[in-house]
């Protein structure tokens, strides 16, 4: 009976080990094949040049409007994510501090709107971008992915919220702060962490996302100068050089795809190292 | 310090707080309506199961039968959970239970790496890797479609994609679970894994019910990389080797020409419609199951 028992647990543990071990490999296999059929194709000049004449028949040119326009959209997403992001999370802990009731619903409705898919908002974007007559713009597609990444980034200030002790805000209330000082003077600097790293996964997040962008976007060969101009981002320059027949500008997409997959790890790395570095000091 | 007197900076601030909070609130209400209004031209002149059940897709002849798209995102995110089901369960077991605390955590950190992974790279991955693989298997299998563009690829590279997803919300669950209840067990007699069998499992399988819930629901609206590899070709399939036309490459695929015809448009906002219920319709459940769960605990 006894030698069962070790033998069960023995076979197990192995086969949970080998199954956890495919995981691994999956992630190699992902990274690995990446870089070994795009760095070939990746140059100085690629990542430099916009696309020139005849850029989508094989001749020169880069992908630097992707990769420009990929960085103004996150950028511009996540900040307008930021300004969405952190009234709300910290108005569930102050002026809902009472009321627990009010802050499950609203807790159910991020949770719901995680799980939208980003086609749907790419979809209500596009609505939206004719609704108020704009044309495909990098303002329309910052619009959709802040609204995408706000529901994500507002549930991990939450996650970070919830640890803080709720003493500190009552005994701040019983000094006479208001409750919006109190989330602004004194829990806001307690998650600050928290907030670094759901701004970089949001970053992330805004710079990995073809389907949201897809409508609102639009694409174009040039750098954006203003909000009213159509952008390229790296993961449609992935997408629609991808399905060209010329191996020129097939070998092209995957040089963009390690550099959005090189541009997604540093952030996810940082991220992580972040949050390790700055909770170490959190006293609450 | 201030200004403006305190009373009128906290009313600004307050302001602006409701502000943002509603705006975050009434964004599912907005989006729910925007694509109903927009495919409203398509219900007035289909009845409503027509569109749903109706296999004909041409939007030239303004037939937009929705239900090849439906059923090949219904196939594919039952596929993708058939197989995410064994790697996600074992590996967070694994990683909660069983593996010492270094192993444990490099292996978090692969699973985040894998999160922040675009979709659009699974789906070149799946390009390059799994595409040659199941066209293999085609051939040896005899299927009329050996390009390897097919149902089946598209549910490997979509159990991929939502795999570290499903796997965080897992560990934490397994992490919840407390240490007396383990202890006690163990000093019954019971192995680490008898434990884990009857004890642990038994005690978060609602959660792992909602996880895949929510995971299935995730699969549901997975794009790009689904796209990339599902073939489509419109068309109800018949096997695993069949090409698919997953409902968002229907949307993410005819974004440019829907502004040419009419009812195009609205059969392609009322497929984003159908989209965004099933999803919330899932979602929602999975939610009630998880909070119902965490106020007992």
């Amino acid at each position: 009976m006894k030698s069962k028992k070790h033998t069960e647990e023995k076979i197990m543990k192995a086969v949970l080990g080998f199954l956890t071990l495919v995981i691994v490999i999956i992630l190699f296999s992902i990274i690995g094949g990446i870089f070994i059929n795009g760095l070939p194709a990746l140059n100085w000049e690629i990542l430099t040049q916009v696309p020139k004449g005849g850029y989508y028949f094989g001749k020169e040119g880069g992908i630097l409007n992707a990769i420009v326009g990929s960085a103004y959209l996150a950028m511009g997403a996540s900040l307008i994510a930021v300004l969405i992001s952190i009234p709300t999370a910290l108005f569930i802990h102050t002026y809902l501090f009472s009321h627990p009731g009010w802050q499950k619903q609203i807790r159910l409705c991020l949770d719901v709107l995680w799980g939208v898919p980003p086609i749907v908002y790419g979809a209500f974007g596009f609505n939206l971008m004719l609704l108020m007559g704009w044309p495909t713009s990098l303002l329309a597609a910052m619009i959709t992915v802040a609204l995408l990444i706000s529901p994500v980034m507002i549930r991990s200030m939450d996650e970070s919220l919830q640890h803080v002790s709720s003493g500190l805000y009552e005994s701040a209330l019983s000094l006479g702060f208001f409750k919006g000082e109190i989330g602004y003077r004194f829990l806001f600097k307690q998650i600050l962490p928290g907030v670094a790293t759901a701004f970089l996964l949001a970053l992330g997040k805004g710079i990995g996302d073809t389907a949201s962008v897809l409508f609102t976007a639009g694409y174009t060969d040039y750098i954006p100068e203003s909000l009213t101009e159509p952008a390229a981002t790296l993961p449609l320059a992935v997408f629609f050089q991808l399905s060209s027949p010329i191996p020129e500008v097939k070998a092209r997409a995957f040089a963009a795809a390690v550099v959005l997959t090189t541009i997604v790890l540093i952030i996810s790395i940082a991220a992580r190292v972040i949050s390790n570095r700055l909770s170490k000091n959190r006293i609450l | 310090m201030y200004f403006l007197p305190r009373a009128t900076v906290e009313f600004v601030r307050g302001a602006w707080m409701k502000a943002m909070l509603a705006v975050i609130m009434i964004l599912p209400l907005a989006i729910g309506f925007s694509l109903l209004y927009k495919s409203s031209p398509l219900l007035d002149s289909n009845v409503f199961f027509n569109v749903l059940f109706s296999s004909e897709w041409v939007p030239m002849q303004g037939k937009f039968g929705l239900w090849p798209f439906i059923w090949s995102s219904v196939i594919i995110s039952l596929l993708g959970l058939v197989l995410m089901i064994p790697l996600c369960l074992a590996s967070a077991i694994f990683i909660t239970q069983f593996s010492p605390p270094w192993i444990s955590r490099a292996l978090r950190t692969v699973i985040d790496i894998l999160a922040g992974i675009p979709s659009v790279i699974f789906g070149l991955w799946g390009i390059i890797t799994i595409i040659p693989f199941v066209s293999d298997w085609a051939k040896a299998a005899g299927a009329e479609n050996t390009s390897g563009y097919s149902i089946l690829a598209a549910g490997l590279v979509v159990s991929v994609s939502v795999m570290p997803f499903v796997l965080n919300m897992l560990i934490e669950l397994f992490e919840s679970v407390s240490h007396e209840l383990k202890e006690a067990a163990l000093s019954l007699g019971a192995s680490q894994w008898q434990t884990i069998k009857d004890v642990v499992l038994k005690k978060v399988r609602p959660g792992i019910t909602a996880a895949f819930t929510l995971g299935v629901s995730k699969a549901f609206g997975e794009t790009i990389a689904v796209l990339m590899v599902a073939g489509n070709v419109v068309q109800v399939p018949r096997g695993l080797f069949d090409a698919g036309y997953p409902l968002p490459a229907l949307l993410a695929n005819n974004y440019g020409e829907m502004m040419s015809i009419p009812a195009y448009e609205s059969a392609l906002m009322f497929s984003a419609f159908i989209l965004l219920l099933i999803v919330i319709i899932f979602n929602y459940l999975a939610h009630r199951v998880i909070r119902y769960y965490q106020d007992k605990a």
